[in-house]
């Protein structure tokens, strides 16, 4: 009746994930009681869980990553403590089985779950805005990618308390992760969790490319497009492209565990390599499918507080497709000891040498937008140089070990890790938090508290340093990674210091958090009713600060790069048009929510071989599918009468400062048009 | 999306009424889509190609295929592939019942080609050359069966359409989701024809 599942699945002898359940549990019921004592159920199902706002979506994805941030470092944390003790003679505290989950689930949590959300969602909060659309090509896919993501989450922290997860290392190679060598569910609550949340994935990236390439405002050109929204466009061509790769890998990894076949196992002619070279062939795009997006935020928020247009902007526009054309000609150098020949690793050597030319151009043009400009030192830019010096680190590094023969002795070593935590950290957290406080005001109308963002910067650099440095030498002293146990007592006063710097990012988590609080409470004096907190430039900063749900009262017309910039100059950025149109407007629809739901029932029921119930959640899957294709009703036209009135709303404020000029006259609106 | 142009929102232009998407984006979209799926067999074939010898002292390729048996489903899908050209023709004529017929016809031929391989695969299972047999024949039952899966999905598909099509004739949204279908119905096509030879053919030589 129920599989593989029984209590015994449930770790009652296990003191830590218990005591982290009770807690869940204790947090859960908290929040639960306190949504309904507030009575906001209807609230939440109606505005959020249902929305098809990209806006909403975007800050459901960020808030989703937040939260596994949190969980992600929790594993972080607990790893660094586990390598300070368990030295020479010492156990520590982990069991090996217990750690060996502990290191998956923490680089899963952190690509899929964390990473992944994050860029999402600020891509969904700002790629529309920015090229005056007012939607994604499809809202409803739109929350329906959002649901799968969100159930893959739910797999994920249910291997928690129920059954275990994967203890084979975050890509699950195989022959370890085949049924022989791990027959617990791990491995197929990693198979199906990434599976849900990479569909998820996948339907988003189509949904961005063909939201950027048919949606533009009338007259933004590809050459007129803002940087973080190319950069955009390239990551999801590479989701596109890549992540077909990650669910075939991961489906026949699957057809070994379920269906006994032979892709890489052992005997019968299977090829374990196979499974490494298909995993990589999606991997490394990911790296950049992650990167990209912050190296667009980070341009965005240098231009906007040097008060320059960016430095070399088609040089940008053409490095960031250059990477996206090479990220698929590297995936290589992550097995060089492979041993598949001094020619196949010379030309990924030299190619992964090559990629890291156009990310040097792209150094050198924030270096000279920030040049003899007024450059104001707020929490986005502090997070900006703070990676241009850690990711200049990581990437030289990473030069470092594209030569075979230096891979040889530092592949699987510390020094690796010490090198993509480098660049992930220095690159992607920094750029989403960056960017996290440069877009606020826009998704919420009122500013991140400066202090505390300031706080938690000076924290996460300081600590990011004394974490991960120590970890370069001990990569070159011969420490390999994932070791629950080492017996070179030699080691263990580095790992002490990098425990150290774990704690001092604690902290840093902590004034994140603190500073949401913060802002939160202070949003009345932090509000900014212009719309444009920080003087911006593209056109996301022209609509008012939350933008309404439809965006733009009048779509854009766009002449140049920077068209908002130009119009402020020319003192016809808050032009109030003489008269509004109808808007047209998606529907709201909870197909997504219930999709996702039934897609976790299938997932779970795969995980623990409940062959109904996985029958129950692929019929519900494809049921609320056909709901949503028999549904008529799925859009509206917001009468012009109530846009004007919430435009004379937003207007008002900003004509009391005088910023609102008198409406074009007719004739020169047909000729703007 | 030209949702600025003033005709957009007159009401009685119902049929164009969807302001939202005049068929295009999703044409786009859906092409996007295939070129992914197509990575996904693309995957598939590589996997395939590199495991095409590994038989673990199995039964080769030339052994259990029967290629004119192949050519009979192949000959099924192909023609499947040429009715729902002649559904199309008659959708952009706009004659319904015509285009109700050759849905019917292709889905028959579609259902045909899936009982074949269904049998085929049943008769593989039986003889003791099962995916769980070699590496060889894991990568087989896996690239064509995810071909079969698609193909299933597409009857799938077809049926939903012919019932939108009996119960709202051809309207806007009928049509734009047939012309996906044709899109995706002719990719299998063209997804088979590369397992016919790179499988069936190169495996039977």
């Amino acid at each position: 009746m129920f599989g593989k599942l029984t209590l015994s699945a449930i770790p009652f002898d296990q003191p830590i994930i218990m005591g982290t359940l009770l807690m869940v549990m204790l947090g859960g019921a908290a929040l639960l009681g306190f949504v309904t004592y507030q009575r906001k159920w209807a609230y939440l199902w109606s505005e959020w869980f249902t929305t098809v706002d990209h806006k909403k979506i975007g800050i459901m994805y960020i808030i989703m990553a937040l939260v596994m941030l949190l969980r992600g470092f929790a594993d972080a944390i607990m790893m660094r403590t586990q390598q300070a003790m368990a030295s020479a003679d010492a156990a520590g505290y982990l069991p090996p089985h217990h750690f060996d989950q502990v290191f998956t689930a923490h680089g899963d949590i952190m690509i899929f779950f964390m990473a992944m959300p994050f860029i999402t969602g600020l891509m969904n909060l700002v790629v529309p805005l920015q090229i005056g659309a007012r939607d994604v090509a499809y809202p409803f896919l739109n929350s329906l990618s959002f649901w799968l993501t969100a159930g893959g989450v739910v797999l994920i922290m249910a291997s928690l308390f129920i059954g275990d997860f994967a203890a084979t290392g975050w890509l699950a190679y195989p022959p370890l992760s085949e049924l022989k060598y791990s027959p617990t569910v791990g491995v197929d609550y990693y198979i199906w969790s990434l599976q849900l949340s990479g569909l998820g994935t996948t339907l988003s990236g189509i949904n961005f490319i063909v939201t950027i390439l048919k949606m533009r405002a009338p007259g933004m050109t590809l050459m007129k497009m803002p940087v973080f929204t190319w950069t955009a466009l390239v990551t999801n061509i590479l989701i596109v492209a890549a992540f077909p790769v990650l669910t075939v890998a991961l489906a026949l990894l699957g057809a070994d565990r379920y269906l006994g076949m032979h892709f890489f196992t052992n005997d019968a002619g299977g090829n374990a390599m196979m499974y490494v070279n298909l995993i990589w062939i999606w991997g490394h795009p990911e790296v950049y499918i992650l990167i990209l997006p912050c190296f667009g935020a980070y341009s965005e928020i240098i231009a906007t507080f040097s008060g320059k247009p960016l430095f070399g902007y088609k040089s940008m526009v053409y490095a960031t497709a250059a990477i996206g054309v090479l990220s698929f000609l590297v995936w290589l150098h992550h097995f060089f000891t492979m041993g598949s020949g001094a020619s196949v690793n010379a030309f990924f050597g030299i190619m992964t040498m090559i990629i890291s030319v156009p990310t040097g151009v792209k150094l050198f043009n924030w270096l000279f937008t920030m040049y003899r400009g007024r450059v104001r030192f707020t929490v986005p830019v502090l997070w900006t140089i703070g990676f241009m010096v850690t990711f200049v680190i990581g990437g030289v590094t990473g030069v470092l070990m594209a030569v075979p023969g230096a891979d040889f002795v530092l592949h699987n070593s510390l020094f690796l890790i010490a090198h993509f935590h480098n660049t992930i950290i220095g690159g992607v957290v920094f750029g989403c938090l960056a960017a996290m406080n440069y877009w606020f005001p826009k998704a919420f109308g009122f500013k991140l508290a400066e202090r505390w963002g300031k706080a938690s910067f000076w924290c996460w650099l300081v600590g990011f340093y004394v974490a991960f440095m120590p970890l370069y030498i001990l990569g070159l002293k011969g420490m390999t990674r994932r070791m629950n146990h080492y017996a070179n007592p030699d080691w263990q006063p580095y790992l002490i210091v990098a425990l150290i710097g774990a704690v001092i990012i604690l902290f840093g988590i902590f004034f994140t958090v603190l500073q949401l609080y913060v802002s939160v409470r202070d949003r009345v004096t932090l509000r900014d009713p212009s719309g444009d907190p920080w003087g911006g430039r593209t056109l996301e900063w022209s609509t008012s600060s939350p933008a309404p749900f439809y965006n733009f009262a009048v779509l854009p017309q766009v002449r140049q790069l920077d068209q908002f910039w130009t119009d402020k100059q020319d003192g016809v950025a808050y032009m109030r048009p003489n008269r509004y149109e109808d808007i047209h407007m998606p529907r709201n629809t909870g197909v997504g929510v219930f999709m996702g739901l039934f897609g976790v029932v299938l997932g779970f029921a795969l995980v623990w071989h409940i062959w109904w119930m996985a029958a129950l959640g692929l019929a519900g899957m494809v049921g609320s599918f056909l709901v949503r294709v028999y549904d008529r009703d799925i859009d509206y036209w917001v009468p012009a009468a109530e846009v004007e009135r919430i435009e004379r709303a937003r207007l008002a404020p900003l004509q009391k400062v005088g910023l609102v000029k008198v409406a074009l006259p007719a004739d020169d609106e047909q000729k703007a048009a | 999306m030209s949702a600025t142009a003033d005709g957009m929102h007159i009401p009685a232009a119902h049929g164009h009424d969807h302001g939202h998407d005049d068929g295009s984006k999703t044409l786009l979209g859906f092409w996007i889509y295939l070129m992914s799926d197509c990575l996904i067999f693309s995957a598939l074939f590589a996997t395939f190609a590199v495991l095409a010898n590994a038989t673990a002292g199995g039964p080769t390729g030339r052994e259990l295929f029967e290629l004119p048996y192949v050519l009979g489903e192949t000959a099924l899908l192909l023609v499947s592939s040429f009715t729902f050209g002649l559904a199309m023709l008659n959708m952009h004529a706009g004659r319904r019942q015509r285009v109700m017929a050759w849905l019917v016809a292709t889905f028959v031929l579609g259902a045909g080609f899936i009982g074949m391989e269904v049998h085929e695969f049943a008769h593989l299972i039986h003889e003791g050359a099962g995916p769980d047999r070699s590496a060889f024949l894991s990568a087989y039952f896996t690239l064509v069966g995810t071909h079969g899966l698609h193909v299933t999905a597409g009857l799938l598909w077809l049926v939903v359409m012919m019932d939108q099509v009996r119960r709202r004739g051809l309207n806007d949204d009928t049509r734009r989701r047939l012309s996906c279908l044709s899109l995706f119905w002719h990719f299998l096509d063209i997804v088979w024809i590369c397992v016919f030879t790179f499988v069936y053919l190169r495996g039977a030589i």
